[in-house]
């Protein structure tokens, strides 16, 4: 089977965009990742897209009838916060198979404002508050608290995350946010759930990313100069575990996830130059360190402590700022790590580039739970 | 007369409340509410209903300082292994909202009283659970 290749790829700067609407927003995405790739959309044999909030929507359809009404066939794909990858993955897989050359991939969000989860009450009366939280900040928090209860991981080592993301962000022109947060600030900032304040969750935004993949025969043809190898892409569920269904597991499925993707890329984590991981709280990157296979397990509180996870460090992770300043429009996140790592691959990404990166890895995690994950190889 | 909070909660007449696990008699594994088929083992037909103990230990908490609009804050969010089986999320009471006075593992038993006096649409009310250190 041929191998897949990304060779065009973009992101709108995140930011907030009440008067535009969701298809606006994934045709400037599209036309950017086309313009990067020097194609048009008449060159695109079929077209995956995902969007989270509009997803009985067409939101592809519409995207195609702002830039280019082809009759290509449209996937919309909505898959938690795993929907950008998940469109990126099914691009990927149809060119596994063999039936296309040249695919777009879009992932785009409009979100609201405040916390996201706990308002299905269902039948009866509200449960929030009542049988604990099912809030987002909540849930992840308790499974920061359960690397707390297994390691000792402080509160101020779980902050220490956010410091350094928000660093990176200042970096990163297309972040939301390009502000630096001192230790004292995060640790003082308005506690949501404990032990994550607001400035340790993740930024709600609107934002939109593609990606134009092409296969190996099309990337020779046009040209390898800026194409980025896609070594492995996978995509699991929660696999059983005893409390999956009352504290979500975040865990199994980005083990079993990044077990296959090594597996897949004929690498190990040893070979990885950047990492960018879904970092929705602080609490979630901490857990994602040993997940990945960073660290051994035990080891991540180390590893923010000694700064190996920072640009400049053994393993840089999260230099775009991450969900936690560069912010996230959940369908967008997955398609906008991989630009991300590939304008690194590139070396394209300025201030924030990480020396002589040559493989890089994304992660997302829709809870639920989906988790994607790809490892790119400059070319 | 109040009804139960959650389906797996179990009002019995002349009884006291009690929450219910389905165990899959082929591996052992326990769920809350009713299923067909074990999601660990696959087994169909297996789940048998049981009744879950009242005392347990805390696996994993959240202390929540921001929720929706009309919640009242703080509380915490607590996840409990029950003793001999079965693992419930639900509010710990009767113990301050503070990380210091909060430990992994300790003991809480589960009581059963009214549900915040939430009431729904046609001003039912509602028996909950609740955790509670044990001292």
């Amino acid at each position: 089977m041929s191998d897949v290749y990304v060779l065009g790829v973009d992101m709108i700067k995140f930011g907030r965009f009440p008067d535009r609407t969701v298809p606006d927003l994934g045709s400037e995405a599209a036309l950017l990742a086309l313009d990067d790739a020097g194609l048009n959309i008449g060159n695109m044999e079929a077209f995956y897209c995902g969007n989270l909030g509009q997803a009985n929507a067409m939101v592809g359809q519409r995207i195609l009838q702002e830039i280019g009404q082809t009759g290509i066939p449209v996937v919309n794909c909505s898959n938690a916060c795993a929907t950008g990858a998940t469109a990126f993955r099914e691009a990927w897989t149809s060119i596994k198979a063999g039936l296309y050359d040249v695919v777009l991939a879009v992932g785009v969000e409009q979100m609201g404002t405040g916390l996201l989860g706990g308002s299905g009450s269902g039948s009866g009366i509200p449960k929030e508050g009542l049988l604990g939280s099912g809030t987002m900040p909540a849930v992840f928090a308790e499974a920061g608290m359960e690397h707390s209860r297994q390691y000792g991981t402080t509160f101020e080592q779980f902050a220490k995350i956010s410091v350094k993301n928000h660093h990176h962000s200042t970096m990163n022109p297309k972040a939301r946010y390009q502000i630096e947060t001192p230790l004292d600030e995060v640790m003082n900032a308005e506690m949501i759930s404990y032990p994550n304040t607001k400035l340790m969750c993740s930024v709600n935004v609107d934002g939109a990313a593609a990606a134009v993949l092409v296969s190996e025969k099309k990337a020779k043809e046009l040209g390898m100069q800026r194409a980025v190898r896609i070594k492995a892409s996978v995509m699991t569920s929660d696999p059983y575990q005893e409390r999956d269904l009352v504290m979500p597991d975040v865990n199994s499925c980005t083990r079993k996830a990044a077990a296959e993707a090594y597996e897949m890329a004929g690498l190990d984590s040893n070979d990885l130059d950047l990492v960018e991981l879904h970092d929705c709280f602080a609490t979630a990157e901490m857990l994602h360190y040993e997940n990945l296979g960073l660290c051994e397990d035990g080891e991540a509180g180390r590893l923010i402590d000694e700064g190996e996870v920072e640009l400049g460090g053994r393993i840089p992770v999260n230099v775009s700022g991450g969900l936690l300043s560069k912010g996230h429009p959940l369908g967008a996140t997955g398609i906008a790590n991989i630009y991300e790592v590939c304008t690194h691959l590139r070396g394209e990404a300025g201030k924030r580039q990480v020396e002589n990166a040559k493989i890089g890895m994304t992660h997302v995690i829709g809870l639920g739970s989906a988790c994607g994950i790809h490892i790119l190889e400059k070319v | 007369m109040s009804l139960p909070v959650v389906e797996y909660l179990k009002l019995p007449e002349g009884g006291e409340p009690y929450l219910e696990g389905h165990k899959c008699s082929e591996c052992g594994s326990i769920f809350l509410g009713e299923r067909n088929v074990c999601s660990n083992c696959f087994a169909r037909d297996s789940m048998q209903s049981i009744k879950l103990n009242n005392t347990g230990k805390l696996y994993s908490y959240s202390i929540v300082f921001r929720s929706f609009p009309g919640i009242e804050v703080p509380y915490i969010s607590a996840i409990v292994d029950l003793d001999g089986g079965g693992t419930v999320k639900g509010n710990l009471i009767d113990c301050e909202p503070d990380p210091d006075k909060i430990s992994f593992d300790m003991p809480v038993e589960v009581i059963f009283d009214d549900a915040l006096g939430r009431k729904d649409k046609d001003g039912n009310s509602y028996i909950s659970y609740f955790f509670k250190p044990m001292t």
